[in-house]
């Protein structure tokens, strides 16, 4: 009863088209940004900002550049840690030499992601389905080898280990909770904008038709070069940016592993439960991620058991290999299925007939 | 010409340990179409068992007896392979007939997460020794060819002549049983497989039951020389590049692709690591293969990709 479209004509194809057709969303959103911008600075504290909010926007924005490439255009990757960690070294190298500003950092790490991410797409174009998922694996352990064993990248620091002096964007300080956490939500929101109107377009179609079946799209005049280096462009990119991000805002400072090969998984796990082909999932999978971590650590805690550390490690790897199978059986489609399904029963509650 | 020999060799003998790896990917798909990443898992899992129960059950024994030992617990790591299969076949494969492949590929990321999980709080997560008594010194052949001979490790030798004859005995598993006849037959064809007749759980049962089996042999072997811990792991990963390399559905291009990309990876290392670095062995087998697949999309022996609108 409250959420439905009723009485809500559409009277031109600009109102027909648009990004949020239904008032209800166009409020649910206007207030998930309030809540973002205003209430939770004021209101979480830093260790809710640093160790859960900041985190999670991270994930969720590389999670929404990988499910670019493999929940709207179906090409899998296992390799994405590498192009976050070319996205880190990348800004992170243009600050130390060139003395950048930080915004146009992040951009000009995003924008080697994308060189990089388009020079490991092009053997899409020739290989496919599992035999591409492993080859992406080419580009995890040639960056994890690259930014270990070649000195240039690190600006021959002599641990291999690199950091970030005080940031600042635009002459204002990035160097508190609050500060770094609004300056990591804008980045999410105009990307996650961004990314949103890019697969309602038309080359969000073209992906599309390319994951559906790429011989049949093919014949209907896609042109799969086109369609997947693209895929893998915009994907690398923001996937880049999220990298620089996580380097710059939520380590601080960092190593080559930060960005290994379990980086790359967990970013899948995060599409995977949270839905292949959803904007929207991205952001559910990526609070999941950080969340069951933490609540991990702290149940045993709350129950009063005394775990060793390890034990609890092993224990979280278990869970999460569990959930993953779970979803995969049981809502293939992630966590974003079950929020459309929320929304279909919300049309008509609470008077079901 | 001795050292380049002798690198050839060590190439061939680790690349026959990457091989029997592959061999455990090549099984699983051909008889079920899921691409195994928890192969790697299972090495770890299998090796930390037979570890863990080789010495419980030393202790037991009161020590005198090692080779009785390894034997009780080779037996019962191979029932606790069985035990995986089963459980896998069950809790998830049953649940996920007729899902794309890389729902597949996904499920089994969890369920190596899951055996690497409870394997190390099952058997422990230190650094482990299995000993089942593989000779370690290196010996000297051709010596009246060469100027100083080359050097083969013995240990290398045994863990490459166990890999053969276990690929010798797969080979036969699968041409001359009635088990083997019905596992290629579900390889060809699921649907026709199974209206002859043919349970297609007992075969995915059977399937992982001897993946498991050639995971526990890799991971005595790889265990015995490296010892058993957490890396075994991830050092199943580098068999995937033999995998694609081969073709996903060829037992031979298994073998061969080990055998490239073991050579490979030395020669590359030697001859090649000094320029750029080192520690070239770990990415140049994925750009290899990379290359070649450009090429062959298929792989060496792989069925080729036919598409159909």
């Amino acid at each position: 009863m409250f959420y439905r479209e009723n009485g809500q004509f559409k009277s031109s194809y600009r109102s027909d088209q648009q990004i949020f057709p239904i008032r209800q969303d166009r409020w649910f959103v206007a207030g998930l940004l309030l809540v973002a911008f205003v209430a939770v600075p004021l209101l979480a504290s830093n260790y809710f900002l640093q160790a859960i909010f900041i985190p999670f926007l991270i994930l969720a924005l590389a999670a929404i550049g990988l499910n670019i490439l493999v929940g709207y255009c179906g090409q899998i990757s296992i390799g994405s840690g590498a192009f976050m960690a070319v996205g880190a070294y990348a800004a992170w190298n243009f600050g130390v030499r060139l003395d950048l500003p930080l915004v146009v950092q992040i951009l000009l790490g995003g924008v080697l992601a994308t060189l990089v991410g388009v020079v490991f797409g092009v053997p899409s174009l020739r290989i496919r389905g599992l035999y591409l998922a492993v080859t992406t694996l080419a580009a995890q352990f040639f960056m994890d080898w690259a930014f270990l064993r070649i000195p240039y990248f690190t600006n021959y620091s002599s641990s291999g280990n690199v950091s970030v002096p005080a940031l600042d964007a635009f002459g204002l300080p990035v160097i508190t909770p609050v500060q770094k956490y609004l300056f990591v939500l804008c980045f999410v929101a105009v990307i996650g904008l961004l990314a949103k109107n890019l697969v309602r377009g038309a080359i969000g179609r073209q992906w599309m038709a390319i994951r559906d079946m790429d011989v049949a799209a093919a014949v209907i005049g896609i042109r799969p070069v086109y369609a997947k280096l693209t895929a893998f462009a915009v994907s690398s990119f923001i996937i880049g940016v999220a990298g620089a991000l996580w380097a710059y805002i939520h380590l601080g400072s960092w190593e080559p592993l930060a960005f290994d090969l379990n980086r790359s998984l967990q970013l899948l796990f995060i599409i995977i439960i949270g839905g292949l082909g959803s904007i929207v999932g991205s952001f559910f999978g990526a609070a999941f991620m950080v969340l069951v971590p933490v609540l991990l650590t702290n149940v045993p805690h709350w129950l009063g058991l005394n775990m060793p550390v390890d034990v609890a490690s092993h224990i979280e790897h278990m869970v999460f290999g569990f959930l993953i199978v779970f979803f995969l059986i049981a809502e293939p489609h992630g966590l974003a299925r079950l929020w459309s399904i929320a929304k279909e029963k919300l049309r008509i509650w609470p008077f079901p007939h | 010409m001795g050292f380049f020999l002798e690198t050839v060799i060590g190439g061939l003998m680790s690349g026959m340990l990457y091989a029997l790896v592959a061999l455990g990917f090549v099984l699983i798909f051909k008889a079920s179409g899921v691409f195994n990443f928890a192969q790697g898992a299972m090495v770890l899992i299998a090796a930390l068992a037979m570890a863990r129960l080789s010495g419980w059950i030393g202790d037991w024994l009161g020590g005198d007896s090692p080779i009785l030992a390894n034997l009780l617990a080779f037996a019962l790591s191979a029932l606790f392979m069985w035990l995986v299969a089963v459980l896998v076949e069950r809790l998830v494969l049953r649940h996920l007939v007729n899902q794309e492949a890389t729902t597949l590929l996904m499920a089994t990321i969890g369920i190596s997460y899951f055996l690497d999980g409870i394997g190390q709080i099952l058997f422990g997560s230190s650094v482990y020794a299995i000993d089942v008594g593989m000779p370690k010194d290196p010996v000297i052949i051709m010596d009246t060819l060469f100027d100083g001979g080359v050097l083969v490790s013995l240990e290398d030798l045994t863990a490459a002549v166990v890999a053969a004859v276990l690929v010798a005995v797969l080979a036969f598993f699968f041409q001359y049983t009635t088990v083997g006849r019905a596992l290629r037959a579900v390889a060809d064809d699921h649907q026709a497989a199974q209206s002859v007749g043919i349970p297609l759980n007992r075969i995915w049962v059977v399937v992982w039951t001897v993946a498991g089996l050639v995971a526990l042999v890799t991971g005595i072997v790889w265990g015995s020389k490296f010892g058993v811990q957490f890396t075994l792991s991830t050092a199943a990963l580098r068999a995937l590049p033999v995998v694609i390399l081969g073709g996903l559905t060829s037992v031979p291009g298994a073998i061969v692709g080990g055998l490239i990309i073991g050579v490979g990876e030395k020669l590359s290392e030697v001859y090649l690591g000094p320029f750029v670095g080192g520690g070239i062995e770990i990415w140049f087998a994925y750009v290899l293969s990379l290359v070649f697949l450009l090429f062959r999309p298929q792989g060496l022996f792989g069925e080729k990709i036919i598409d159909r609108v």
